[in-house]
């Protein structure tokens, strides 16, 4: 089972964990990850533009491919898009496997992705002004590491 | 055909989506944007320099030369920046 959201409102991580902990079967291990808002540069927020089916559809191709290299029996995916500050919650990645070996592995690969190549935009308030955050133009070495 | 825009794309062209009847030598996502580049100042900006821009019909990644035709969704935006 897998779930991807996309989602302005806060999320639950403690709930997100107990639904993978029903979701799969005989889960011996779940691994979980959830991203704060950085104040770095003191930015005083950040708005996440996205578009709605395109990237659920992204994200969920890169979970399935998650499924495809480790045996998992659950993963969960929250991302949060709109207006956010520095101190909240904006994403979770939860993977539900047999043994921890690849609860952990799939974790880090999600977050790996979503953090380089996940399908949104981001807008960066400082004094002085927003700006548009550009697309990293070589390859994220965090991401390199999974071919 | 149905047209959305997202991050500084949307912003120069001021919406971010619209419902557009297109001439028929508009074929190409490449066409479109020559057809769209001539609708204002806004547009113009947007669609200025293509090589910072990314295309999805159908909700799909698409290259430039991809067939577009009046039934089908055609997004423009910068590449995506991850969360």
């Amino acid at each position: 089972m897998s779930e991807v959201r996309i989602q302005h409102e806060d999320f639950d991580p403690g709930a997100e964990i107990a639904a993978l902990h029903t979701m799969a079967g005989d889960v011996g291990a779940i691994a979980s990850f959830m991203g704060l808002v950085r104040a770095d540069d003191r930015m005083e927020a950040m708005t996440l533009d996205h578009y709605p089916g395109f990237a659920e559809r992204e994200i969920s191709a890169h979970v399935a491919e998650a499924r495809t290299r480790w045996p998992l029996l659950g993963v969960r995916v929250v991302h949060r898009v709109g207006r956010l500050t520095p101190g909240e919650r904006i994403v979770f990645v939860g993977v539900a496997s047999s043994h921890r070996q690849a609860a952990f592995a799939a974790a880090e690969f999600l977050m790996d992705y979503l953090k380089t190549r996940a399908p949104f935009w981001k807008l960066e308030e400082r004094e002085g002004g927003a700006t548009w955050v550009e697309a990293r133009d070589s390859d994220d070495e965090s991401v390199k590491r999974w071919r | 055909m149905k047209l959305l825009y997202f991050a500084w794309v949307r912003q120069k062209i001021g919406r971010s989506e619209e419902q557009l009847a297109v001439p028929p030598d508009v074929t190409t996502v490449a066409s479109l944007m020559d057809f769209l580049r001539r609708r204002g100042a806004g547009y113009e900006a947007a669609f200025q320099n293509p090589a910072l821009l990314r295309c999805a019909v159908n909700q799909e990644h698409a290259r430039f030369d991809a067939r577009v035709g009046p039934d089908d969704e055609v997004a423009f935006f910068p590449p995506v920046t991850g969360g």
